[in-house]
């Protein structure tokens, strides 16, 4: 059977995000209770979370979480790690028994910072070069896989039910300010660990629900800007879409959501001047950005997260405000099972982002 | 006077019950197929004349006549078919080259009918375009790499853009190739519908410069009917290097096509010869190229996008690469099974590549050089229906252009026999009394409803794949499967096989 | 009231007006075939072709506000129908003097040569919609509407 990445596989999902706008941190108990209430949007064939603000005591490096097949795999990429970086630490991420989960692969996380003058030959900013190291261990090793890069987050995710993946991971020890997660349906599956969501890239994460049928089209647009889409999943080319008009373009937050949900072109018609020149601009040069099909998403980063439907919302997403914490959902009941009575339930509409964001922090 | 090996091609058959004499057949036929005879009161038929355009036919008020493939068969020859032996026939009455008038017919492999479209199922909804927005809107110009914004403000001024409602445009069409009722047609279906037309290498008739916003004015090696205000008329400026229907070669208008208002519109003499030059004797490499390119660009003082017109040949890849670097716009790709006015019929069928395979190559070779997004890629050379512009936006084209198939929708019956001048049509003739038989209101409505029925169609089609946006088709290849096609085929089209 | 006009930029000259009329005034008004190759007598088209080719256009009556034709005629058989407003001849009444006809500026109006007196004059077509040279006009060059003389 074709893996992940050799052959692509479309999918249904569930998504939630719980993110504390003050920063407090929580554990992992919540979003766990939170996914689990959705079990039925998904089938067993994937979950996963993202964690942020979990390893405070190791911030400033970067967090590689890794998926390997043998130890020869392991060996290279560690040989890999030790020409490019400085590993500060490593050591197994500790898990648990649990009879549904299988077939584990070798779980490894890794502290590092790039070396200096590394980063000074690649002519490269330091992000980008571990962008590039990341798309590197993931086309060119076989049997390894980066499963997260970001500083102070990382991605759990496995093969099995959420609530299931986050019991194996013991996220319960495990204190974040935002968490994400996901319940996959794939209509097909190869089973491999690697495919489960959250797709990450530094510290982007994004869970993702829906298929969507532009994918080739914004596929074939962010490879031409040095991305290898190498898992060919819809969740992967949404990320390097954020990354590219976030990170490597510098749009503002509010642009970027405007490029990948765009107003339809009879609503530009009814804007004024100034801003029909911006939206003209942004769908004229990003037309291939647009992602289009049923798609809700959670993108997560460091600073908070931003929930967002397509444009004519075909797929669920709900909302809901307590105190200092938001949170996003496929079903308004993972949302009440974690927090009942919230101050405000609302169901954002098509493109209309629900954006939480940490305080003092003035984008995603 | 010599015996000619020449036979007919059509047999004209009048059925005598049907047949009031009324004798509209005789006046409609412009190559004397048919003839009255008054001492007898009877008609008959010419048929070594008949050409198979159906005029008569289609006028006969009593549907009386039938055309008929004539019935003359030689000895079976799978090598020696009728077709060369005629055309050895022709040739050594002649002495000369055969010529031809229309796009390659003959059955190369048509990959657009190996290709097929998706559509949603239960994992994502397909849309109804009679329900939600459906947007088929298109921009053809030069794109920035990003966009700069500071303080929330956009920096980056976007280059001049072509704006189309729908992605297809009318190909290029000389006034002079084809009559200025069709021009009209065409010019005036553009404007209704939202799209442009191309006033091809014969200039802009002055009765056309009101259309100038729906037009794409061609530079070609005659530079025939190239002034300031010609280039000042039209949104885009397009240079011709080459067409699918004759690479390499440049085209010719005899002058017996050329009356009054053609030679005042291409601004040489009545009745002479109008030739272009192969190619343009200002471009013998690709740097010249760019000096045209930004000749044309300084005199319009950036005010529109510049096209580069190129014939789909071998190395077509590698060409379209070098005119985006070269400063164009748009690229315009001509497959070998684009039509024309008149070619050599050797050149037609046998010089340059399908545009389909063309189109994949050139889309294919920019994105792996990190330039398709700057630059528009427009394709033409056969697109024969809504459903092969579907196929060539997930290929890759940003639109398409038409010309056959705008003709046939005013009338055209494929006769091939454009280059005669005699178009019964009105099409592609300058005799005003077949001018006339081209009423350009009904033309324009016949052009402009063929694009309505397309862009109805095209919204059926996205809808039901799921898209709401004609650029989350363009260059989605995923949307396509191949049926029938060796793996060469399958890798060069970046099309994976049905089944997969 | 309505009057046909003619295009005679988009007249093709195929007279497919004038088949069309003679049909339509034949015993077979609805099948050509017969019309032509039954009638005893084929009627004369009521529209004339005029053509210096490459000009060509079609000719009917006018249908004047202030009809020569009307006021030559020696009967009263030319008369203006009330309801339509056309100008129409009795058959009764038509002795075939063809005063109207020299009397007509246009040359609308014909011998009827098929019959022994009478002329034949468009008569709108009165009883079958639009008149069938319009209905009929391959290329639009004929059209109804109302207008002026």
């Amino acid at each position: 059977m074709l893996r992940e990445g050799q052959v692509r596989i479309p999918s249904g999902c569930a998504i939630s995000g719980i993110i504390n706008r003050k920063g407090n941190r929580f554990s992992g108990e919540k979003i766990i209770e939170s996914i689990a209430v959705m079990h039925d949007r998904s089938n067993g064939l994937g979950g996963g979370f993202a964690a942020y603000g979990i390893y405070p005591e190791y911030k400033d490096f970067y967090a590689f979480h890794m998926f390997y097949d043998n130890l020869q795999a392991k060996e290279d990429v560690e040989h890999f790690f030790n020409e490019h970086f400085s590993v500060e630490l490593s050591g197994i991420i500790p898990t648990r028994k649990v009879s549904s989960i299988k077939k584990s692969p070798i779980i490894w996380r890794y502290f590092m910072k790039p070396l200096p003058d590394k980063i000074r030959d690649s002519e490269l900013y330091e992000d980008e070069y571990v962008v590039q190291c990341v798309m590197k261990i993931n086309s060119k090793f076989s049997g390894a896989y980066v499963v997260s890069s970001g500083k102070n987050m990382g991605a759990f995710k496995a093969v099995g039910y959420p609530e299931d993946v986050g019991e194996f991971y013991k996220l319960e020890e495990y204190q974040g300010y935002t968490w994400t997660a996901h319940g996959r349906f794939p209509t097909n599956t190869p089973g491999w660990w690697g495919g489960a969501h959250p797709f990450t890239l530094l510290d982007w994460s994004v869970v993702h629900n829906g298929e969507i049928s532009s994918y080739d089209a914004n596929r074939r647009y962010v490879e031409m800007f040095g991305y290898d889409c190498s898992l060919q999943t819809d969740t992967e080319a949404i990320t390097y879409a954020f990354d590219l008009l976030l990170r490597k373009h510098g749009l503002p937050l509010d642009m970027a959501i405007q490029t990948v949900a765009a107003p339809f072109w009879d609503s530009i018609a009814h804007m004024d001047e100034k801003q029909q020149k911006v939206f003209k601009a942004l769908r004229i040069t990003y037309s291939s950005l647009l992602i289009n099909g049923p798609f809700s998403i959670i993108l997560g980063s460091k600073n908070g997260f931003v929930a967002l439907n397509d444009r004519i919302k075909l797929r669920a997403l709900v909302a809901a405000e307590d105190n200092d914490t938001l949170y996003v959902a496929s079903e308004e009941s993972a949302i009440r099972a974690v927090c009942p009575k919230p101050e405000r339930v609302w169901s954002p509409r098509g493109g209309e982002p629900v954006i939480g964001l940490l305080e003092g922090a003035d984008s995603i | 006077m010599t015996l000619s090996m020449n036979t007919p091609e059509f047999l004209v058959e009048r059925n005598l019950d049907r047949c009031i004499k009324c004798q509209v057949c005789v006046g409609q036929c412009a190559n004397e197929v048919h003839k009255y005879d008054k001492e007898t009161d009877s008609l008959s038929c010419e048929d070594l004349a008949c050409v198979g355009c159906h005029r008569c036919v289609t006028l006969c008020p009593t549907h009386a006549l039938t055309i008929k493939k004539f019935p003359l068969e030689f000895r079976t020859n799978a090598n020696w078919t009728p077709s060369t032996i005629n055309a050895i026939y022709k040739q050594a009455e002649s002495g000369g080259i055969l010529l031809t008038g229309m796009g390659n017919d003959k059955p190369y492999p048509i990959y657009w009918d190996h290709l097929l479209l998706n559509a949603s199922q239960v994992t994502n909804p397909s849309i109804d375009p009679l329900r939600e927005p459906m947007e088929v809107k298109t921009y053809l110009g030069r794109k920035p790499d990003k966009l700069d914004f500071s303080d929330g403000e956009l920096l980056t001024e976007i280059a001049p853009q072509v704006e189309l409602e729908l992605p297809i445009m009318f190909s290029a069409m000389s006034f002079g190739s084809i009559s200025l009722n069709a021009v009209k047609s065409l010019a005036a279906a553009a404007k209704e519908v939202g799209t442009m037309f191309n006033t091809g290498e014969g200039g802009l008739h002055q009765d056309l410069y009101s259309y100038g916003d729906n037009a794409i004015v061609q530079v070609a090696s005659g530079r025939f009917g190239v002034h300031s205000q010609y280039l000042e008329a039209g949104t885009a400026i397009e240079i011709k290097i080459g067409q699918g229907a004759k690479p390499g070669i440049g085209g010719h208008l005899p002058g017996e096509k050329v009356g009054r208002e053609v030679s005042e519109t291409r601004m040489i003499p009545e009745g002479s010869d109008a030739l272009s030059p192969a190619p343009h004797h200002d471009i013998y490499s690709i740097e010249d190229l760019r000096q045209l390119i930004y000749s044309l660009k300084e005199a319009t003082r950036y005010k529109k996008p510049v096209a580069v017109k190129i014939a789909a040949v071998h190395n077509v890849a590698a060409i379209a690469s070098g005119i985006a670097r070269a400063g164009a716009d748009i690229i315009t790709i001509d497959g070998f099974r684009g039509g024309t006015g008149a070619t050599p019929l050797r050149t037609r069928d046998n010089v340059g590549i399908p545009i389909e395979l063309a189109l994949a190559a050139v889309d294919s070779r920019l994105r792996n050089e990190s330039i398709r997004h700057q630059v528009s890629l427009v394709v033409a050379g056969s697109l024969r229906n809504s459903a092969d512009v579907m196929k060539a936006i997930a290929l890759g084209a940003d639109a398409v252009y038409i010309a056959s198939s705008a003709l046939l929708a005013l009338g055209c019956h494929m006769c091939q026999k454009c280059y005669t001048g005699k178009c019964n049509w009105g099409i592609a003739t300058q005799d005003p009394n077949l001018v006339k038989r081209l009423n350009p209101e009904i033309g324009a409505q016949r052009a402009a409803n063929l694009l309505r029925a397309w862009k109805h169609e095209i919204k059926e089609m996205l809808g039901g794949m799921g898209i709401n946006a004609i650029e989350s088709l363009r260059g989605n290849r995923l949307m396509l499967r191949g049926v029938g096609l060796s793996d060469r085929d399958l890798e060069i089209l970046g099309v994976k096989a049905a089944g997969e | 009231m309505k009057k046909i006009y003619a295009q005679e930029k988009y007249c093709i000259g195929c007279r497919l007006c004038e088949v069309y009329c003679s049909a339509v005034h034949s015993e077979y008004p609805n099948d050509l075939v017969k019309a032509f190759n039954r009638s005893k007598i084929v009627p004369t088209p009521r529209v004339k072709v005029e053509e210096d080719r490459p000009l060509s256009f079609a000719m009917q009556c006018r249908h004047c506000d202030e009809p020569h034709c009307l006021k030559a005629c020696i009967t009263g058989a030319m008369y203006r129908d009330e309801e339509s407003g056309a100008i129409l001849n009795d058959a009764e009444r038509c002795v075939g003097c063809w005063t109207c006809i020299v009397a007509c500026p246009y040359g609308g109006i014909f011998r009827d040569e098929s019959k022994s007196k009478v002329v034949a004059k468009c008569d709108y077509c009165l009883d079958q919609g639009d008149p069938a040279c319009v209905k009929n006009c391959p290329n639009g060059a004929l059209k109804i509407e109302e207008g002026g003389e």
